[in-house]
């Protein structure tokens, strides 16, 4: 299997790993049965994504698609953030292996659920704003 | 020069010097085909029976018994399936094997329950150990084959062959045993052990990629699989694989030589990278540490996954394996590790370093400075990492 040398390279020098202490919104997607975890920790600011970080538990993909997942959507609007799709992750990796597909849809889907998260904590109905997250299939 | 440690020798192997330099003519010169009849036919066939008779020789069998195949896989199907569908012939359509076994052997067995063949799994112990007594226990009437691996893949642990070929020689059943990782390793005798038939494949044991042989024991009947012309004394088909095979029987012959020399060695290394791996907190060893491989670690590093270390270890020049999903491209992790009892992302935090003869202490000095940063790093940002050191305060 062979990765491209953007993923290698986020995968060695992953940006914002971590925890926001104080984040808006915190979001978990996958589990550990399946080999990957990723948790995003949001920062919102008048509708900005003004700091993101994440943590996952996964392959080379599934680091590398959350370390570009949290650039892409570092200081854009939360209706940008929303936008973001795996494709996108993967357009910005310069690829991903067939079988690593779904790792960028978790990555987009982490983004997504950290926003629903902050919705709720702001006593709205994240369907409204985020809509469903879709089941991930590995 | 760059720093390289290959430890995947239950992968594959490095071709020995000797192997090489002694396949080279059978690659150029020597390219006679083994069934023609002029000298430089004659010279193929010769090559191809001292390499018979060396392979006879270094596993205590006769020459007769010793078929040449394309590899471990082909000896698995043929051995298993042929003796199932000859066996069906007088209403014995039952088959016996572990939940472990390679892949070689489990979808052989899928592909025959699909075919009408009922077959049992026997499971192994929390320790990666078959139980004589289970494959007695399971043998019924209709039992044809019972197959169990000499030593396991993955974890390395090393089974009761001749105690389960002692009890499938009382019920009258035949035997197989897929001995590919036991082999230069482990001191095999054939008759001694008193297995019906086993497989062995080439490139585990310094020898190329696509040769490998099957034993079946005088006696015993195994209709063909590979259909054609009248090789392999009419039992398997196919010009044969010349320069393999020398290469084979040069690589056996060096192998056999050593096993004790091997085992002295290497047993201390390989139980001080698993001393020093076990060290870290949240770690395990996978598998029966007496009942093991001399060259074989397999330990779970909680809280990362496999393949991020894989990639890792890789980055500072050593080759390593996993049994984590994400390696295997299935959904699952190894069916092995599951096995032992295992939950999923223990068995996805699984590394595998599968050591040969060259490997030195201090080998295992440079593997051992190099995992626990590795490890750090990866732990820092997982958060399954941080779930268990919260669970565990």
């Amino acid at each position: 299997m062979l990765y491209s040398d953007k993923v290698l390279e986020h995968f060695t020098n992953p940006r914002n790993v971590g925890e926001i202490d104080d984040a808006d919104g915190i979001g978990e997607v996958g589990n550990a049965k399946c080999g990957d975890i990723m948790k995003m920790y949001l920062k919102i600011d008048e509708g900005n994504i003004t700091d993101a970080k994440f943590k996952t538990f996964g392959c080379g993909a599934a680091i590398a698609t959350s370390s570009m997942a949290t650039e892409l959507i570092k200081g854009k609007s939360i209706d940008e953030a929303l936008k973001l799709s795996n494709k996108a992750v993967i357009e910005a990796l310069d690829g991903l292996p067939e079988v690593k597909l779904h790792c960028s849809v978790l990555a987009e889907q982490a983004v997504k659920a950290a926003l629903s998260d902050y919705y709720t904590r702001k006593g709205l109905d994240p369907l409204l704003y985020v809509g469903e997250l879709k089941e991930i299939e590995h | 020069m760059e720093k390289f440690l290959y430890c995947d020798n239950a992968a594959t192997t490095k071709i020995g010097d000797e192997v090489f330099e002694a396949m080279l003519p059978y690659l150029k010169d020597a390219y006679g085909n083994p069934s023609s009849i002029y000298k430089l036919g004659r010279d193929s066939k010769k090559a191809i029976e001292i390499a018979r008779e060396k392979t006879a020789k270094a596993l205590n069998a006769d020459p007769k018994e010793i078929i040449f195949t394309s590899g471990g896989t082909e000896s698995d199907n043929w051995a298993i399936r042929s003796t199932a569908y000859r066996l069906r012939e007088k209403g014995k359509t039952h088959i016996i094997t572990t939940v472990f076994e390679h892949h070689a052997v489990l979808h052989t067995c899928e592909q025959l329950e699909k075919e009408g063949f009922s077959v049992t799994y026997v499971p192994v112990s929390n320790e990666g150990l078959v139980s004589v007594t289970d494959i007695e226990n399971a043998i019924t009437e209709e039992t044809a084959i019972v197959s169990v691996m000499f030593a396991n893949n993955e974890i390395g642990t090393i089974q009761p062959i001749k105690e389960i070929a002692a009890v499938c020689k009382e019920k009258k059943v035949i035997f197989h045993t897929d001995a590919v990782q036991a082999l230069g390793n482990v001191p095999i005798d054939l008759k001694d052990l008193g297995v019906d038939l086993a497989s062995f494949s080439g490139h585990k044991i310094h020898a190329p990629k696509g040769v490998g042989i099957i034993y079946i024991r005088k006696g015993v009947l195994l209709p063909n699989f590979i259909h054609g012309g009248g090789q392999e004394r009419a039992k398997r088909a196919g010009t044969e694989n010349v320069a393999g095979i020398v290469g084979f029987g040069v690589a056996i012959e060096n192998i056999v030589k050593n096993i004790p020399e091997k085992i002295e060695k290497l047993t201390p290394i390989r139980n001080k990278l698993i001393d020093g791996i076990l060290t870290l907190p949240h770690t395990r060893l996978n598998g029966s540490k007496n009942e093991r491989l001399c060259g074989n670690v397999n330990v779970s590093i909680e809280g990362i996954e496999g393949e991020s270390l894989l990639l890792m270890l890789d980055m500072k020049g050593i080759a390593a394996s996993s049994g984590s999903a994400c390696t295997s491209g299935s959904l699952d992790p190894s069916h092995v590790l599951l096995s032992l009892g295992l939950v999923h992302e223990v068995a996805h935090s699984s590394l595998r370093l599968s050591i040969s003869e060259d490997f030195s202490e201090q080998d295992a000095e440079y593997v051992l400075s190099v995992i626990p940063e590795i490890v750090e790093k990866l732990r820092k940002m997982s958060p399954l990492w941080e779930r268990l050191v919260s669970e565990s305060k």
